[in-house]
C-alpha cells in the first residue's frame, strides 16, 4: 500500500454566514509537491487552509491529512500565517516566537529544555536570520518577519509547509529570496503556497490551483494568457501546470 | 514628623509598605499579562463586580475578603465565557457585567445595618487599616499567582501572543485564557486592599506600561513591572504622608505622572536616534 498524500480534500463545502465559500473542492496534493494556490481576494484561500489545519469544520466532504484527521495529522503540519497583524509593541524577543513552534511537546506546560533551543537556533539559521534571534519582533522589517515565522513553523520538523500569502508587504527581491528558501526547503517537505499573483509563483512551483468559490483541475502545459484574465473573472478555474522543475 | 522617622516610629506604616511590597509582585506580574493581552476592560469587569461579593458577605456577616475571592473567581469564569462566546457584544456584555456586580453589592450594603463605614474603604482602598492577617492573606495569593506563572508561563504567552498558533500546538486556548482570567482576579483581590475597586485598573495596568517601553521580553516585563509597582506604591505613600491625602488616590496619581514621563521620554529619544 502507498503511504496517504500529505493533503486530500474530497468534495469539501464550507459556508460562512450563509454564503458559500467554498463549493465541491476536491484536491490531493503529492509528498514533495509545490504547489501555489492562487486566487483573488475572498475566493476561500485561507479557508481551505484552516480546514486543511482543521481550525474549521466543513459542512461536507471529507480533509485527510496523511491519511489522518487534521487535528491527528496537524502535527506533521508548519503554518505561516497571513498578514502576521500582530501587536509590535508585544515584548517578545525572535527565538521565543520560534520557540512556541515547539509546545506541542510539553502543551505548554514547564520550560522548554535545551534540545528545544537548539531546534529553535537551528530553524533561525536555516531561513537565514540567526543573527537576530535576540531582537525584539516588534523591531524586524516586512522581510525579516516572514522568515521568522516561516522558522516558527519549522522548528517543529514537519513534512507539510502551509503558506498563506508570504510574501504581502515584502520587496520584489526579499520576495524573491523568500521563494528560493522555499524551493530549498521543498526538497525536504511538500508545500502548499497561497498568494493573488500569479506571475512570480508559476517559475518555482510545480503546479498552479485556481480557486474562487469551486477548484477544479484540469491539466495544461503552461499557464494560458488568458487564464490571467478569466481568473478574476469567473468562478471556476483551475489549472495543471505539469511543467516539472526536475532536471 | 517626617515620613522615615514616621516609619520607624508607627507599625502601621511598616505594614502599609509590606503590603506595597507584597502586592507589587502580583500586579507586576498579572498587569503584564493585562497589557500585553489588551484585557484591561475585561479585568476592569472583574473588579468592579467584586462589590457585589463584598455587599453579599457583608450582610451576611461574614468576611468580605472570601465574598470578594469567591466573586471575583465567578466573575472571572463568567466574564471569560461571554468574551469567548459572544465577540461580537463583548464589551457591552461585560460592562453590563460590571455595573451588575456593583449593583448588588450596593443594594446588599445598603441592607446591612450601620453600612458606609466600609464602603468608602472598599471602593477607594484603605492601606493605612491593614492588619498582620492581610499580610498573610496577600503573601498566600503571591504565592498561588507566581507558582502558576511559573507552571504556565509558555502556554500563557502562546495565548497572548498568538491564539491561532496556541490551538494549532495543542494548548487548551480557552481553559488556558479562563485560567489566566482568574489569576488576574485573584490579584485584583489582593489590590482591592491597597487602591480600592474603582483604582485597581490603574495600579494593575500602568507598572506594566511603563515597563512595556523598556523590556524585551514578557518575563522581564513582569520583574520591572513589579519593581516599578513597589516604587508607585511607597512614594504614594510618600507623598500622601505630609499634606494627608488619600493614600490610594495619590498612589495611582504618582504611577500616571510616572507612566506620562517615561512616555514622553521614550519618544524623545526614539526622535533623537532617527534624527528628527
Amino acid at each position: 500500500m502507498t503511504a496517504p498524500p500529505p493533503v486530500l480534500l474530497e468534495g469539501l463545502f464550507f459556508s460562512y454566514d450563509g454564503h458559500w465559500v467554498l463549493e465541491n473542492v476536491c484536491l490531493r496534493i503529492e509528498e514533495r509537491e509545490f504547489l501555489g494556490l492562487v486566487g483573488p481576494s475572498g475566493s476561500g484561500k485561507t479557508t481551505l487552509l484552516k480546514l486543511i489545519l482543521g481550525l474549521r469544520k466543513p459542512q461536507r466532504g471529507t480533509v485527510r491529512v496523511f491519511g489522518l484527521p487534521p487535528e491527528e495529522g496537524r502535527g506533521w503540519i508548519g503554518y505561516v500565517p497571513q498578514h502576521l497583524g500582530f501587536d509590535r509593541s508585544f515584548p517578545v524577543t525572535v527565538v521565543d516566537v520560534v520557540l512556541m513552534g515547539r509546545l506541542g511537546r510539553s502543551r505548554g506546560i514547564g520550560r522548554y529544555g535545551p534540545e528545544d533551543r537548539k531546534a529553535a537556533l537551528t530553524a533561525l539559521e536555516e531561513v537565514g536570520i540567526g543573527h537576530l534571534r535576540d531582537r525584539a519582533v516588534g523591531t524586524l522589517s516586512g522581510g525579516e518577519l516572514q522568515r521568522a515565522f516561516i522558522a516558527r513553523a519549522l522548528v517543529s520538523r514537519p513534512r507539510l509547509l502551509l503558506l498563506d500569502e508570504p510574501t504581502t508587504g515584502v520587496d520584489i527581491e526579499t520576495e524573491k529570496a523568500i521563494y528560493e528558501l522555499l524551493k530549498e526547503l521543498n526538497k525536504n517537505m511538500t508545500i502548499l503556497l497561497v498568494t493573488h499573483e500569479l506571475n512570480f509563483v508559476t517559475a518555482y512551483v510545480n503546479r498552479v490551483a485556481c480557486l474562487d468559490r469551486k477548484l477544479v483541475c484540469h491539466p495544461t502545459d503552461e499557464v494560458p494568457p488568458s487564464l490571467y484574465d478569466s481568473l478574476y473573472l469567473t468562478p471556476l478555474r483551475m489549472v495543471r501546470h505539469d511543467r516539472d522543475l526536475k532536471p | 514628623m517626617d515620613f522615615l522617622e514616621a516609619v520607624r516610629t508607627y507599625p502601621f506604616l511598616q505594614k502599609a509598605l509590606l503590603l506595597g511590597l507584597f502586592s507589587s509582585v502580583a500586579c507586576g506580574t498579572m498587569g503584564t499579562y493585562v497589557v500585553v493581552k489588551r484585557i484591561s476592560f475585561i479585568s476592569g469587569g472583574i473588579a468592579h463586580a467584586i462589590l457585589g461579593g463584598m455587599g453579599v458577605a457583608y450582610f451576611l456577616g461574614s468576611s468580605p475578603r472570601i465574598g470578594a475571592l469567591v466573586c471575583a473567581l465567578m466573575a472571572a469564569v463568567l466574564i471569560g465565557l461571554v468574551s469567548l462566546k459572544a465577540r461580537q457584544r463583548e464589551d457591552t456584555a461585560i460592562g453590563a457585567l460590571w455595573a451588575t456586580g456593583m449593583a448588588i453589592g450596593i443594594v446588599f450594603i445598603s441592607r446591612t445595618p450601620g453600612y458606609s463605614v466600609d464602603l468608602m474603604s472598599y471602593l477607594f482602598g484603605n492601606i493605612l487599616l491593614v492588619r498582620d492577617a492581610d499580610l498573610v492573606w496577600t503573601a498566600s495569593l503571591d504565592v498561588v499567582v507566581l507558582a502558576s506563572v511559573a507552571v504556565f508561563y509558555n502556554g500563557f504567552l502562546a495565548v497572548c501572543f498568538d491564539e491561532e498558533n496556541a490551538r494549532l500546538q495543542g494548548i487548551p486556548v480557552e481553559v488556558t485564557y479562563i485560567g489566566l482570567l482568574c489569576l488576574i482576579a485573584l490579584t485584583v483581590v489582593i489590590l482591592v486592599q491597597v487602591v480600592g475597586i474603582v483604582l485597581v485598573i490603574a495600579l494593575l495596568t500602568l507598572p506594566a506600561a511603563v515597563a512595556n517601553l523598556f523590556a524585551r521580553s514578557v518575563s522581564r516585563m513582569m520583574v520591572l513591572a513589579s519593581l516599578l509597582g513597589v516604587a508607585y506604591v511607597w512614594g504614594g505613600l510618600f507623598v500622601s504622608y505630609g499634606p494627608n491625602l488619600p493614600a490610594g488616590a495619590s498612589i495611582i496619581l504618582v504611577a500616571a505622572t510616572s507612566y506620562l514621563v517615561c512616555l514622553v521620554v521614550v519618544s524623545l529619544r526614539n526622535r533623537l536616534r532617527t534624527g528628527l
